[in-house]
């Protein structure tokens, strides 16, 4: 009997093409984020709020994933910017690769700001990086509490805890402190936002996020601005 | 449900290993999952031989190594399990600790037969 100790990343091929991806973003000055959430959180909708409300200089663009359908690209072409669908066709998250071969034949240049919108799961997307800055994950006030506790991985991984659907609140048990709290023990250091896509509270502050991360890229880029 | 992405991954670097070894026969391959990964052991042991069934890899066991979520605090270098989330250091008591263990994925070993 022989052993060979083998001692790689069982993601190694992913984590290749995203570092590819990651340094090509780097370079063209893009911010890419990687949006993630249970299906219905409504991370269509902020996007939706969001493109609508970017200050005109901003170039952006967005991949959407889904098993089937490309209604959420409809929905984000009327906005203007780039949109493409990525249909997985049964796969329940996105890879590096579905994401290189979406950006084919679009120039990263003409970029600055990249929406990823990951297929509708908490538990699958978290484990492959798709070469973003940083991962966003959503979670709406019907959805309970303890899907930090449930579903560590993804908070664990995320840079920013989105809380969206606040004006449903006084409708529900949901406690903004005991999710802040259960956030917090898987990720100490999870940055959390609290909004409403349908009133618009709190989204200031997203955007006002969103500018700040992407002026930094900008600045660590050698690309001109645009 | 990603485990049967990830036996499909295990699959194809055993392939590519085996290229380097056409005689062998493989019986058992390492396979380390961290606790963060929320990779489900018995799911992915069903997945793996839903795919060898019927082929030259259907002698193949997998061993799994599960691993534990392991902290360091910042402050004063303890190394600790995190048990039910609470990443605050049992030692000197504070919250700023760094995450050491519990997010691999990752092919181990792989043991063949022959030549």
């Amino acid at each position: 009997m022989t052993r060979l100790l083998l001692e790689r990343k069982v993601l190694s091929e992913n984590d290749r093409i995203a570092a590819e991806l990651r340094a090509a973003f780097c370079q063209a000055g893009v911010l890419c984020l990687n949006l993630i959430s249970s299906p219905g959180s409504g991370k269509t909708a902020l996007l939706e709020r969001t493109l609508e409300n970017l200050p005109p200089e901003v170039r952006a663009a967005v991949l959407t994933g889904d098993i089937q359908t490309d209604n959420d690209a409809q929905r984000l072409r009327r906005f203007g910017f780039p949109v493409r669908q990525i249909t997985t066709g049964g796969t329940c998250h996105l890879d590096a690769r579905m994401i290189e071969r979406a950006l084919s034949n679009w120039k990263l240049d003409d970029f600055d700001l990249l929406f990823i919108e990951n297929v509708g799961n908490l538990v699958c997307p978290a484990a492959y990086d798709l070469g973003e800055a940083a991962k966003i994950v959503l979670l709406s006030v019907t959805e309970g509490e303890d899907k930090p506790l449930k579903y560590p991985a993804i908070f664990f991984k995320a840079e920013l805890l989105i809380i969206n659907k606040l004006d449903l609140l006084p409708y529900t048990i949901f406690s903004l402190d005991v999710v802040r709290t259960n956030a917090r023990r898987v990720h100490p250091g999870i940055e959390i936002l609290e909004i409403s896509c349908t009133t618009g509270q709190g989204l200031a502050g997203w955007q006002a996020w969103l500018e700040a991360r992407r002026l930094a890229v900008r600045a660590q880029s050698t690309a001109p601005s645009g | 449900m990603h485990e049967l992405s990830i036996a499909n991954n295990l699959l194809e670097a055993v392939q590519l290993e085996a290229r380097n070894h056409p005689e062998a026969r493989f019986t058992r391959l390492g396979v380390r999952i961290g606790e963060l990964t929320a990779v489900d052991p018995e799911a992915l042991t069903f997945c793996f031989q839903a795919l060898v069934r019927g082929t030259a890899m259907e002698t193949l066991a997998m061993e799994i190594e599960q691993v534990p979520r392991r902290q360091r605090c910042q402050q004063c270098g303890c190394e600790f399990r995190v048990v039910d989330y609470d990443v605050t250091c049992p030692t000197c008591g504070r919250a700023d600790t760094e995450c050491i263990a519990g997010t691999e994925l990752e092919l181990v070993y792989l043991e063949m037969e022959g030549p």
